[in-house]
């Protein structure tokens, strides 16, 4: 099959390669850009393990061509941290709250939950659970999960505070 | 060298040892996506294979024609049985002492068996040349019932049987049908059916506990790379037991061990899905033995839940024999035990039906029976045992109910049922009717505690005035009280009695100290989420005195860590932890001859303090620590070798049996089905607690795959053997917004056998939790005249239970 340019921002860098047009976003990410936090775990829309911020928008990867994504501004997990490479404020609440276990559900989980945070910056636990419904997780029975978010939305609002 | 600053009970915490919740090393990676799993392994070169898999769950393979598939750009080989039969590499034995198809070599025997092996420079091709290989079928009878397999013809495994189809001896002794595997039995059966023909009162039941999956986030995957060269192949792979992986690659490849490398990278979740040798690690060391590249097989997730390592499928009929007054004299259980197209079971070799004799539970039963027949089906093989022991699952699933439906009979409340037959404090060590020997436990504390913290006098009187209220209209909610109290029995196992394949079960650790005073520490085992790298070098910080932020704890590369059996069964923490121990005490006892030299005192004039030596009775005279390291190292000590370093095999005396009490609280609405879980109380005894914020989010999680069970998760099949539950649309993965918030509580009860007393709890919330949510289910219809429902429940099932009872009349 022919492959097409694609162009697209990541993590805040310019990015380009060749691929078939039916290349799934997930992999372009992990195989061509060895951008390997998004993980596979369904490929059927269903586990989350794969979300990514795209334009603004959390979506599942595995299920958006990377024709699909031509010239957009992606944001995953590797996106978050610190510039100085210390944890963002997301990441450092999961490991305070212990909200991962074996590390597989953690990207997908960060990055929605940083969409979240943006989308409703102080969501009651109700919220938090409805908001990251579309993540599975198998270790942690979410309840740190939602713990960490919640600690999260504090700090976060609280350096917004400060700031102002 | 003075440390006034410091009192000892600083230095305790500057080390984070044991019994602090030391927050996690593993994350710093993991939130940062810098895990390393084996999916992110990329070498150059490498190639990527899939399944052509069988769309029937009985059939003969009448041809294979992979002419089309080849002309595929960058396809490079088509692999099938036939080429792997000149290696004998066609099929591999089970982890059960059974044999297996690695490719279907003339017939297919469970939906989505492998049928052939596509190897391509991308996934995207081999994905499209998996679409291009012809195979042609013929259909044959299927067998998707256990019991229709024990009265059928129908043959399922013609391998095992002789001329005349009579069948031949298995690996656990005669077999009464060409399509039975073993009868297995523990107990004494004449005894017991005397003691419960003469009882006074009798209770049965039948439960189906159904087929489900361990499905983990990763699914399984491998990449192999045969150097020709140096003639070394490198494994990656999600393996829970690398060396285990290792021994099994070279007795089937006749590679020499010692030309094998197995690392198991970063694994996404394990929970029993990861213990076996599956067809994708043969395959991808077959062709990239064949291609001379590195080749990945990764499978997706409908082939994970199709064809890896199911769990459960238990037919189990049960009769329980007890004095009018309630106290237990007699248990019976003779399992069905539906173990699909090959038998891959993961067990010990001597425990055909792993320790299913731990059914008669944390009671005090004097007698007891227990047989298990394993059947040949059209289903996929595997039988692993998912967050649990060897088939503990199943067993507390068995007397959690069969205590329930006692209490039926005997119109008791089973809180009170279960009280008056615990194992006593004083009876431990208990042995159990049916072989074991329970090495502690408080069960009455436990209980007591348990029913305090969740008020279990006014709980019930709320349910009774809920059925008043329901009986009189006034609401169509009604509510369960879920119980359970679980015994484990964990940390397989002495070598004496435990091996799997003939390797024995003792696990191990080496530390090395290096001259400055930090640490790096090897294990046998290997994490899959349980955090071994934070709480392992707590049992080490503890011990020698050396902060865990100095330890790196490394495990899962063959080549450098010491031989182990890996990691299921909670058997790490058992045993490799106490390897852990008991390395560390031996660089101790050696940095203790290091201490006395340098303080010029005899060694027994010095004593351990957190991390140092003190001359005994002049504290002012220590050495830390950090300056026994650097002598060992780099000081001339007449009669000692330098350096500093141990490493211990452990082969532990005995099993542990941690246990726990929950109580889980459910409205459920009669007219929808839906339960609501409005409070779980779970108080578990795992022993010394090494780091309670990982102890209880196991619990958690653990809890959160016993709600999955027990509320809708299964594997199901249709007639003809097709898998009704093949992606996460139709196999229920709680999300957040289904799962409660928990309440964990804990007694302490170490293990008198284990160095360091801890007993393991990654699976006690699994094998408690099942229970407890199916006991809340059917006790909230107990008013009604339930006495046993079978699980998954489902809203749709829950619905017709009630619609059953004729509540919604």
């Amino acid at each position: 099959m022919s492959k097409m340019h694609v162009k697209l921002k990541v993590n805040g860098r310019e990015v380009e390669g060749l691929a078939e047009p039916r290349t799934l976003l997930i992999h372009f990410l992990r195989e061509n850009l060895k951008i390997t936090g998004p993980h596979i775990g369904c490929e059927t829309s269903h586990c989350g393990a794969c979300t990514v911020d795209l334009n603004g928008k959390s979506v599942k990867s595995c299920t958006v061509f990377v024709a699909q994504a031509q010239e957009a501004e992606i944001t995953t997990v590797e996106g978050l941290a610190n510039d100085d490479g210390t944890l963002g404020v997301i990441q450092e609440m999961f490991r305070e709250h212990h909200g991962l276990q074996c590390g597989f559900c953690t990207p997908g989980m960060i990055t929605r939950a940083h969409r979240l945070l943006q989308e409703n910056p102080s969501p009651t636990e109700e919220e938090v659970r409805f908001g990251m419904a579309g993540n599975l997780c198998r270790c942690t029975g979410y309840q740190n999960i939602v713990k960490s978010i919640m600690a999260a939305s504090d700090q976060l609002n609280a350096q917004k505070e400060a700031a102002e | 060298m003075k440390d006034e600053v410091q009192t000892p009970e600083d230095r305790a915490a500057g080390l984070k040892g044991m019994g602090c919740s030391r927050k996690r090393v593993e994350d710093v990676r993991f939130t940062q996506g810098k895990g390393n799993y084996v999916d992110d392994i990329k070498l150059d070169g490498m190639l990527f294979g899939d399944f052509v898999r069988s769309p029937y769950a009985h059939a003969r393979v009448k041809s294979i024609n992979s002419e089309e598939a080849m002309k595929v750009p960058g396809v490079v080989a088509v692999i099938t049985a036939a080429d792997l039969e000149p290696l004998g590499l066609h099929w591999m034995p089970t982890l059960a002492g059974d044999k297996q198809m690695v490719l279907a070599d003339g017939k297919v025997l469970f939906q989505g068996q492998e049928v052939a092996f596509v190897v391509a420079e991308d996934r995207y091709a081999a994905a499209d040349a998996v679409e291009l290989v012809e195979v042609e079928y013929e259909e044959l009878p299927v067998i998707v019932d256990p019991f229709e397999a024990l009265k059928s013809d129908v043959v399922l495994r013609e391998d095992t049987v002789d001329e005349n189809g009579k069948a031949t001896d298995g690996a656990h002794g005669p077999r009464n049908h060409p399509n039975h595997i073993f009868t297995w039995e523990a107990g004494e059966e004449a005894e017991t059916n005397a003691v419960i023909d003469s009882a006074e009162v009798v209770a049965e039941e039948t439960m189906y506990y159904h087929r489900t999956h361990p499905c983990p986030l990763e699914t399984c995957g491998s990449v192999a790379s045969m150097d020709k060269v140096t003639g070394k192949l490198t494994l990656w792979g999600t393996f829970q037991a690398p060396h285990a992986i290792r021994t099994v690659v070279s007795l089937i490849s006749g590679i020499a061990e010692h030309n094998i490398r197995v690392i198991s990278p970063d694994i996404g979740g394990g929970f029993g899905n990861k213990v076996g040798a599956y067809s994708g690690y043969v395959c991808s060391v077959v062709a990239s033995i064949v291609t001379g590249r590195p080749v990945k097989w990764i499978e997706d997730r409908m082939e994970n839940l199709m064809t890896t390592a199911f769990a459960r499928d238990y037919w189990m009929k049960g009769k329980i024999s007890a004095t009018k007054e309630g106290k237990i004299t007699g248990l019976h259980c003779h399992v069905t035990a539906d173990h699909g197209g090959f038998d891959a079971c993961a067990d010990p070799t001597k425990f055909p039906a792993g320790f299913m004799n731990i059914c008669t539970g944390s009671y005090d039963i004097p007698t007891a029976y227990l047989a298990v027949d394993g059947v040949y089906t059209n289903k996929a093989p595997g039988g692993v045992s998912y967050r649990c022991s060897f088939r503990v699952t199943e067993a507390v699933y068995f007397i959690e109910r069969m205590i329930e439906v006692l209490a039926i009979k005997l119109n008791m409340d089973a809180a009170e049922l279960r009280r008056i037959n615990f194992i006593k404090k004083e009876q431990f060590p208990y042995q159990s009717a049916l072989g074991w020997e329970y090495d502690s436990g408080d069960y009455h504390t436990a209980w007591d505690k348990a029913m305090k913290a969740v008020d279990y006098d006014g709980l019930r009187a709320e349910q009774a005035q809920r059925v008043e209220d329901f009986k009189a209209g006034k609401t169509r909610s009604l509510m369960g009280i879920g119980l359970s109290f679980f015994t484990e029995i964990v940390g397989a196992g002495p070598v004496k009695n435990c091996d799997i394949l003939g390797l024995g079960m003792f696990d191990s650790c080496e530390i090395r100290i290096h001259p400055t005073g930090s640490a790096i520490a090897r294990l046998g085992t290997i994490s899959q989420g349980q955090g071994h790298a934070t709480t392992f070098s707590q049992i080490i910080a503890s011990e020698i005195g050396i902060p865990a932020d100095d330890i790196t704890l490394e495990e899962g590369d063959t080549d450098t860590a010491p031989y182990g059996l890996g990691t299921y069964g909670s058997r790490s923490t058992p045993v490799a932890g106490a390897a852990t121990a008991m390395a560390a005490r031996k660089i101790r006892a050696k940095a203790q001859m290091i201490a006395a030299y340098l303080l010029e005192v005899h060694d027994d004039d010095v004593e351990f303090d957190v991390d140092r030596f003190v001359v005994k009775g002049a504290p002012e005279r220590f050495k830390t620590m950090k300056e026994i390291a650097f002598a060992a190292y780099n000081q001339a000590i007449p009669g000692i070798e330098p350096g500093l370093e141990a490493v211990s095999y452990y082969d532990p005396p005995n099993m542990t049996y941690p246990f726990g009490a929950y109580v889980c609280v459910m409205d459920i609405d009669v007219d929808t089905g839906v339960p609501d879980i409005r409070r779980f109380y779970a108080l578990d005894d795992c022993g010394t607690r090494i780091n309670p914020m990982i102890i209880e989010g196991q619990v958690h999680g653990g809890l959160t795959e016993a709600l999955a069970v027990a509320l809708g998760q299964e594997i199901a099949y249709d007639e003809m053997g097709n898998v009704k539950t093949g992606t996460l649309m139709d196999f229920f993965l709680p999300t957040a917004w289904e799962v409660p918030n928990y309440e964990t509580d804990y007694t302490v009860t170490p293990s008198p056998h284990h160095p360091i007393g801890a007993k393991g709890v990654g699976e006690s919330p699994h094998v408690g939790g099942v229970p407890c949510f199916s006991n809340a289910v059917q006790d909230a219809f107990r008013a009604f005249g339930l006495t046993h429902t079978n699980m998954p429940h489902d809203h749709w099932r829950i619905w017709k239970t009630a619609n059953d009872l004729g509540l919604h009349d």
